[in-house]
């Protein structure tokens, strides 16, 4: 019995860290009934998660933004101009795609930085700032797309950011139709994570904290190894792990990390939580909010690329919109409108729970009227879920 | 005077984990000046918040009755019309609003759908009189000092027609003068029939003022007593309180004479770009090693801005002067590096600018030395969870444990953890500002304790505070501060309440 009494204990306190995954899952599987497991079949997954890449990683920028207490409207279409900017790097310029990538990368740190100036340094509302980037980057994307109206890149390696796979393990004749290499990765992955944690749990140990029971701990081991493990069997049923995912994960990696792990991120999240007694604690708060900001505009013109890639042109509307997606998808996965609280991996189950609802509603033939209608109040609910448990947290 | 206007009866209040109030009782004769009492956490506020209704009918148990009828308020407008008016610590005034706004914000005078602004005003300026506050009533409410904007909420009250009027910690921010008005203002109310019910931590006005106090202790009642009968003085309130007699508040300790100066600076003058005026005049001023320097004034002397100005001066004033910290000449730009070179600044306002209160107790106490416990940028958060740990042990820390979130804690805790935070940064010399406000007697000689075994381990400590007996009790010397400038320096010896008041008021 006090086994399911630690387990109740320990879901209990940590319902707010599993309820999006919970969310995702009741999703997943409304969807996966409704559609005669269309919805889970390796094929649309896969489609699903390359559809998420540029809005997961807008997310994963604005996440640190609205932590800090602001928010960047102007990322959708400076992510829109930027991937123009990288098509006719390319295409005009006859640039490699290796000098082209970089290009706009830095592009964009320094359009992050732009919007930054007025905020840090004026004290300027970022609303306000960025929205006037919202609109300078509306202008200049239909600027440099005037003449030519859409365009198309033809660089191979630059369109497989957005459609390619990863390439597989030359070879081995076992298991023909499943992706070799994404099951290796899956299953390094796995014992990583095992690793990991049963080292995190080691060295709690040695200091004499408090660690989850063991039956629990091997439980969690359990279910999040076999989770992963689905995803990664769901991925490599069809072409293997995409060059989109590979991007997303990476990126999500590095600021999970940071985010959790070191000073930079303990920083921010103190902005957040109280800007005057960060500023009194001796941290720089303009600095950090230039480089958030920096940030953010490197991942839009990420975001820029993946999705021009995934088009494998640059268009004249392209980024409509994707600010206040990624804002959603940022609220979906908990980040506090107050600042101060939200993670990064919050906001990427945010983001695949955003897309998910598109995905599986296109399935199911539900037109795009009530597709709005549901996203806005799955947005409704899960603000709602988030208040609600952190007012009975106190 | 024996006719109960209000009596809660057997009150108790749970909340998970704990028992906030356990049968506490509590009975105010109508026409009175009745105090409650009591260290913070033992139930004063969340009493207050049971009868104003914020802790709505059926949350709790036991019988409210207020006027003779029982009561079963869902919502503070509920208490409201019955007559009850509460007046918290943090004003809830709309400073961009006049103060005849304010006064009736919420009970506008209309007639028909439109607001009688006429009608308003003449009645706003009826109240100010009433209150004694002498301003236009057009003048908006972030134009008036602290002092000023507590009148105005009783103004409200009172416009509201209150039976009872409760203040929780009135004078907490107020200076002498302007306490000693809203004592006498009480008073006067008091003989127009208004019943008093006033929370405070100041034992003084307590015994100047009470008819009756109340002592809570742990959620619950301890006593109530009689100021006619001579029930109520300092030593009785004090043993009741905390439940045991301090015979002395302050540590006894050797006022130690060292030359080797820690911080020194010469004609140190300050402009504060924001109010467009000089806030400090030609300030010179030494703090030596292991002494505790204290900083006596009125509110809005200078003190907290000189404060600020030698702390990295974050509020970006243009200075003029030389500062020597350590003997090496030194002008900071940043907090950062007056924590670098070993000055650390606790606030007065632990909430607003000291705590971050959604976070939890370890990572505040870390926050403004990360690098300790970091390697290469990355935090080792078992080495955090230890640290605080020690904190929580030697500084008395009372919280479950050190995750959780400070907002939760009470406001003597909430002290220590902004004191642990600034430990944490070893510093050479520590600025507390106003280092007791707003906590109980049992924390304020904690922290007395502390600050005695600091600087006995050779850190020096400016301390800054308007409680005068807290100046005296504690400094090695005090510098009087007054308009921005340094209008006096007294060794401890020579300082009395009367010459500092005397330098801080001339």
């Amino acid at each position: 019995m006090s086994f399911f009494n630690d387990l109740r204990k320990v879901l209990g306190q940590n319902i707010r860290d599993y309820g999006m995954f919970i969310a995702l899952f009741i999703i997943t599987s409304i969807f996966s009934i409704a559609t005669d497991g269309l919805f889970i079949s390796s094929r649309n997954i896969s489609n699903l998660l390359n559809q998420a890449g540029y809005i997961a990683v807008l997310a994963v920028g604005m996440t640190l933004i609205i932590i800090i207490r602001h928010i960047d409207l102007s990322v959708g279409f400076l992510a829109g101009f930027l991937g123009a900017v990288a098509a006719i790097a390319m295409v005009s310029w006859n640039l490699p795609v290796y000098a082209a990538i970089p290009l706009v990368l830095i592009l964009g740190i320094i359009a992050g930085l732009i919007t930054a100036f007025p905020v840090a340094q004026l004290g300027i509302p970022s609303f306000v700032a960025s929205l006037a980037g919202w609109l300078i980057y509306r202008g200049a994307l239909l600027l440099v797309t005037l003449k030519t109206g859409t365009i198309i890149i033809p660089d191979d390696t630059f369109n497989a950011i957005g459609n390619g796979n990863i390439p597989d393990i030359p070879g081995i004749t076992i298991l023909p139709e499943v992706h070799k290499l994404t099951l290796l990765l899956g299953l390094i992955a796995i014992i990583l994570y095992i690793q990991n944690d049963i080292s995190a749990r080691n060295k709690k140990q040695t200091y004499n904290f408090e660690v989850l029971p063991m039956n629990i701990f091997v439980l969690k081991l359990i279910f999040a190894s076999v989770l992963m493990g689905l995803v990664t069997w769901i991925l490599a049923g069809y072409n293997g792990l995409s060059w989109t995912v590979v991007v997303v994960l990476i990126v999500v990696g590095i600021y999970h990390f940071i985010m959790s792990q070191t000073v930079l991120g303990r920083h921010v999240y103190a902005i957040g939580g109280n800007p005057e007694a960060a500023q009194l604690s001796g941290i720089n708060v303009k600095k950090i909010t230039y480089m958030v900001f920096g940030s953010m505009g490197m991942l839009s013109a990420l975001s820029g690329i993946l999705f021009a890639s995934r088009l494998q042109s640059a268009t004249t509307t392209a980024g409509t919109l994707f600010e206040l997606d990624s804002i959603a998808a940022a609220y979906i996965g908990g980040v506090s409108a107050a600042g101060g609280v939200g993670n990064v991996l919050g906001s990427l189950i945010g983001a695949l729970v955003y897309i998910s609802l598109t995905s599986g509603m296109n399935l199911m033939g539900i037109d795009i009227s009530s597709q709005y209608i549901v996203r806005g109040a799955v947005l409704a609910l899960a603000v709602i879920f988030d208040v609600a448990t952190r007012r009975s947290a106190r | 005077m024996s006719t109960p206007i209000l009596e809660m009866k057997n009150i108790t209040k749970e909340f998970p984990g704990v028992k906030a109030l356990n049968n506490v009782s509590f009975r105010v004769a109508e026409g009175e000046i009745h105090c409650l009492v009591g260290e913070n956490g033992a139930g004063k506020s969340t009493l207050m918040k049971v009868l104003s209704g914020v802790y709505p009918h059926g949350g709790y148990e036991g019988d409210i009755l207020f006027g003779g009828a029982v009561q079963k308020f869902r919502g503070i407008s509920d208490s409201e019309k019955a007559g009850i008016s509460i007046i918290y610590q943090e004003l809830a005034l709309v400073p961009e609003m006049a103060v005849y706004e304010n006064i009736f914000l919420g009970h506008e005078i209309t007639n028909g759908f439109r607001v009688d602004w006429n009608e308003t005003i003449k009645r706003a300026d009826k109240m100010l009189k009433t209150v004694r506050l002498d301003v236009n009533p057009a003048v908006k409410v972030k134009e008036l000092g602290v002092g000023k904007q507590q009148l105005v909420e009783i103004a409200k009250a009172l416009s509201k027609d209150v039976k009872l009027l409760i203040l929780d910690e009135p004078t907490a921010a107020l200076n002498e003068g302007d306490s000693e008005n809203l004592l006498n203002l009480l008073r006067d109310l008091k003989n127009h029939g208004v019943t008093c019910v006033l929370i405070s931590h100041k034992l003084k006005e307590v015994i100047e003022i009470a008819d009756t106090v109340t002592v809570l202790r742990d959620g619950k009642t301890v006593c109530t007593l009689d100021a006619k009968k001579g029930e109520v003085s300092e030593a009785v309130l004090i043993k009741n309180m905390v439940g045991r007699e301090i015979d002395s508040i302050f540590p006894k300790r050797e006022h130690k004479r060292s030359q080797e100066v820690v911080l020194e600076i010469k004609d140190w003058t300050a402009y504060n770009p924001a109010l467009g005026r000089q806030i400090l005049k030609k300030v010179n001023i030494n703090v030596k090693k292991g002494e505790i320097v204290g900083f006596a004034g009125l509110m809005g002397s200078g003190r907290t801005e000189l404060a600020l100005s030698l702390f990295g001066n974050p509020d970006g004033y243009q200075i003029n002067g030389e500062m020597y910290v350590n003997g090496k000449r030194r002008q900071f730009g940043h907090p950062q590096e007056a924590i670098a070179a070993g000055v650390a600044y606790v606030t007065e306002d632990r909430k607003g600018d000291g705590l971050i209160l959604i976070q939890d107790v370890k990572q505040n106490i870390t926050l403004a030395n990360l690098r300790e416990i970091s390697r290469r940028g990355v935090v080792n958060n078992n080495a955090e969870v230890k640290v605080a740990n020690e904190y929580k042990g030697s500084l008395n820390i009372k919280t479950p444990t050190v995750e959780q979130k400070v907002i939760n804690l009470s406001g003597g805790n909430q002290q220590k953890v902004s004191v642990a935070k600034w430990l944490f940064v070893k510093p050479d010399l520590l600025i507390l500002d106003e280092p007791t406000r707003g906590i109980d007697v049992g924390a304020k000689f904690e922290i007395y304790t502390i600050m005695t075994r600091l600087v006995q381990e050779g850190m020096s400590i400016i301390m800054i505070s308007s409680e005068l007996p807290e100046v005296l009790g504690m400094s090695d010397r005090v510098y009087i501060v007054a308009s921005g400038r340094i209008a006096g320096e007294l060794p401890i010896e020579e300082a009395t309440q009367e010459k500092i008041m005397h330098l801080a008021t001339n």
